[in-house]
């Protein structure tokens, strides 16, 4: 019982990370109907983003350790954004009125340019940082084994509560949320109705970035090593997540986020940790064959 | 950034408008690379420390100003775009005079570079405006050809070319280089173009599921991954040879095809993709993890090469190829033997592919790309069309697979990552979907081309001597990647040919073609 209460705060401080990923790759599906490949990539660079600013305020002097990390939430935040908005304007938006298949080869060409540049320009080798936030609380103890709510698990459950509390009001409240549900259902018919098209789409990657940079700055956080290649594997699992909460749905990306995450931990502490990325892709094999909806997603209608 | 130009405005005020642009496109790079190459982490006994490049960042931002200065000057917001005569050298349209003067001064300075480098000896501006000058004498040559026989059957030419090039090519090579002793590095040129066929194969194998069929698979790679294994552990387990594993091993992909066909027959588009990479990874995972069949990232080793009719290309033994014809031995042989191994299966995937086109089922696959309700509702069987198109292209990729792992000898988990996948998908796209042609053009150019810069030279003298190009190659294939899919969505050959045809065979353009959404 301990042991698994043990793996149930692992998995949701994992499936949190997963959600905020996927909360990107489910809004830009919505709007424009396309896989970013590259969002793995960019929740990548905001974690090494996070990592170069981090060790600058440090170096810079600053010691007290919870405004650093507030500035380099903003500062990776905000410089993530900005490398959302140029891949968007590069790679996506000429592709616009092409067929299906273009903006999804430039996706992955401009993953593998994002994974390289990273190689190139910070080396291959694994980047360590040293345990910012520690400590923790004993849950309780039964039968020698200790249940621990460690300091950052719940400095990731409650950041991730908090975007997800202000994205929904942006999305639900906002004139810019507005128009990206307009752009969601008819672009057309929303630009004729005044709405900038263009724009709002930038302004969804640029969301989703920043969204993407706060996952990355959480797990250098949780983990403590990141390399040029974590984005690969947690992008295809958020997007996973995307799916299985019903692409299109914010709470159903964070549902699908906790879902993937409580797998995977599951299966590493029951069953074999070599498969557990087995586990995480046969579960969006098995989701998209029975729901090809998700659990929260409107089901598409075909008109013929 | 409409690439039209605006005769409206005069000069003054472009240049207002393009140095504004120059300098927002300056700050955008600021951002994006303040951290990222302003500053490098460094493993240090104490921990991760930052080294600081003002230098590297100063130069990256200011290639990005100038660069978009000189551009939206010159070709995008200019009243004549200064690439323009380069274009038209690829057209038949007409030159004027500014097009002559702009062609002749390049060719001029590239011409003089040439000389100079050359007296003063800087190899790679050497190379550069060589580079230069053969494009403009090959467009010239192209301009003069197409001017005095306009109506010759050019792509026909170009096919049957090119394919007695690649059939003649290594016995000539081999035997010039043999006649005269010219010591030419042909082991190098044989097991590029080795590898450059493999990815032809690969890419006409895929195009069978993504260009004809429309069904988008990245995760091509698990059945070449399949073939491979496949003949692997057959040569370990059972001592076959070669030709005996390789229709076995083709059955088996086809028979994954249908495998993994099965669940994913009711998804499309986006989401078949991401089903189809999962499996991908499952499958390397799988072959990663399974330790005591597959040894693990430990791959297996000694599998046997092929043999010309039983005869092995050894340089000892009791009957060798070399012994038997009276030949003196030679590694290259058995080089060479690969080389028409692999050809030949290319072709036989080519020729497969051109058939099945004419075949019902080739039309079905067709028809299901363009609308696969629309096809159902006229009768095809999506099904089976579906699985057919899985397991034909899965056979191919095992054939491939199976010839991959006798060439290298070994294989493990290692080669058969999501990246050869993604870059199989990038050949058939670039290529243009459905065009043959064009996936031989782009498997040569993104392949070849990439691995000739790993043993390149000549860009350490361009950027010092720390500069590895082996580093910078992947990162340069994404470049390519994107920016040949933006400048033509539609790939290198934007045509294709119909597949019946009433008299005479017209081109039609792509555009008219659905893809991708089956």
């Amino acid at each position: 019982m301990a042991y698994f209460l043990q793996q149930l705060i692992n998995g949701i401080a994992l499936g949190s990370i997963y959600g905020l990923i996927a909360i990107g790759y489910t809004m830009v599906y919505g709007i424009i109907g396309m896989i970013n490949f590259a969002h793995g990539d960019i929740f990548m660079v905001g974690a090494f983003i996070a990592l170069i600013a981090f060790l600058l305020l440090m170096s810079l002097g600053l010691t007290l350790v919870p405004l650093a990390l507030v500035l380099v939430l903003i500062i990776a935040m905000a410089l993530t954004a900005v490398w959302g908005w140029t891949v968007e304007r590069i790679a996506y938006r000429p592709l616009r009125e092409s067929f299906r298949l273009a903006p999804l080869i430039t996706a992955i060409g401009m993953s593998i340019v994002l994974q390289n540049f990273i190689q190139v320009s910070q080396g291959a080798r694994v980047k360590p940082l040293q345990p910012v936030i520690t400590g923790g609380y004993e849950l309780f103890q039964q039968g020698g084994f200790e249940v621990i709510l460690s300091n950052i698990q719940i400095l990731i459950v409650v950041t991730t509560l908090v975007l997800m509390a202000a994205f929904w009001l942006i999305i639900a409240r906002t004139p810019l949320g507005r128009a990206q549900r307009a752009c969601e259902q008819d672009r057309l018919m929303a630009s004729l109705s005044g709405v900038n098209v263009d724009r709002t789409i930038s302004l969804t990657f640029v969301l989703g970035a920043a969204l993407a940079a706060v996952a990355g700055l959480l797990y250098l956080l949780y983990y403590g090593v990141i390399d040029f290649y974590i984005g690969f594997v947690a992008g295809i699992k958020a997007f996973t997540a995307a799916v299985f909460g019903g692409i299109g749905s914010l709470p159903g990306a964070m549902l699908g986020g906790l879902v993937i995450g409580l797998i995977e931990t599951f299966w590493s502490a029951y069953f074999t940790i070599e498969y557990k990325d087995v586990a995480a892709f046969s579960m969006l094999a098995i989701v998209l064959i029975f729901f090809p909806t998700g659990l929260l997603g409107r089901p598409e209608v075909e008109k013929v | 950034m409409t690439p039209l130009a605006e005769p409206g405005k005069s000069f003054g005020q472009r240049l207002q408008s393009a140095v504004a642009d120059a300098l927002i496109g300056g700050v955008i790079a600021f951002l994006l690379f303040c951290l990222l190459l302003g500053e490098r982490t460094v493993d240090n006994v104490t921990g991760l420390t930052l080294m600081p490049r003002p230098m590297l960042l100063a130069v990256a931002v200011g290639i990005v100003v100038v660069g978009r200065l000189l551009l939206s000057l010159f070709v995008w917001h200019a009243e004549y775009p200064l690439t323009t005569p380069f274009a038209k050298l690829f057209t038949r349209e007409l030159f004027d005079r500014r097009d002559l003067i702009v062609l002749g001064s390049v060719a001029g300075a590239a011409a003089l570079t040439l000389i100079v480098a050359s007296i003063v000896g800087a190899p790679a501006y050497v190379l550069i405006a060589a580079l230069v000058l053969g494009f403009l004498f090959i467009g010239a040559m192209r301009r003069g050809i197409v001017y005095f026989f306009p109506d010759l059957p050019y792509a026909r030419m170009f096919t049957i070319g090119g394919i007695l090039f690649v059939i003649l090519f290594p016995l000539c090579s081999y035997l010039i280089d043999k006649a005269f002793h010219l010591g030419l590095p042909l082991r190098y040129w044989f097991d590029l173009s080795i590898l450059v066929l493999t990815y032809v194969m690969l890419g006409w194998g895929l195009n069978i599921v993504v260009g004809l069929a429309g069904l988008l698979d990245l995760g091509y790679v698990a059945f070449y991954a399949v073939g491979a294994y496949v003949f692997a552990l057959l040569a370990m387990h059972f001592g076959f040879g070669f030709w005996m594993c390789l229709p076995i091993a083709g059955a088996a992909a086809a028979l994954w095809g249908i495998v993994l066909g099965f669940p994913v027959l009711r998804l499309r588009g986006d989401y078949l993709a991401i089903v189809t990479l999962a499996f991908g990874e499952i499958v390397r995972i799988i072959l990663l993890n399974w330790t005591n069949v597959t040894n693990g990232p430990n791959g297996i080793s000694d599998i046997p090469k092929p043999t010309f009719f039983g005869l092995p290309f050894a340089a000892a033994g009791p009957v060798t190829f070399a012994s038997f014809f009276g030949l003196k031995y030679d590694p290259l042989q058995g080089i060479i033997f690969l080389y028409y191994v692999i050809l030949g299966l290319a072709l036989i995937t080519n020729l497969v592919t051109l058939r099945l086109r004419r075949l019902p089922i080739g039309r079905a696959w067709e028809a299901m790309r363009e609308d696969e309700i629309a096809s159902r509702s006229l009768g095809i069987n999506t099904t089976i069309t579906k699985l057919t198109a899985f397991a034909t292209g899965a056979l191919f990729g095992g054939l491939a697979g199976s010839f991959f792992a006798t060439r290298q000898g070994f294989i493990s988990p290692e080669s058969f990552t999501f990246i050869e996948s993604a870059i199989i998908l990038a050949i058939v796209v670039l290529g243009g979907m459905g065009s043959q042609l064009g996936v031989a053009i782009a498997a040569i150019v993104m392949v070849g081309g990439f691995e000739a810069l790993r043993h390149t030279a000549w860009l350490q003298d361009v950027f010092g001597q720390e500069f590895d190009p082996a580093l910078y190659r992947m990162l340069l294939f994404g470049i390519a990647m994107v920016a040949i899919m933006v400048w033509r969505p539609r790939g290198i050959v934007g045509s294709r040919s119909p597949t019946i045809v009433l008299k005479k065979a017209h081109a039609i353009s792509s555009d008219l073609v659905k893809e991708g959404h089956a």
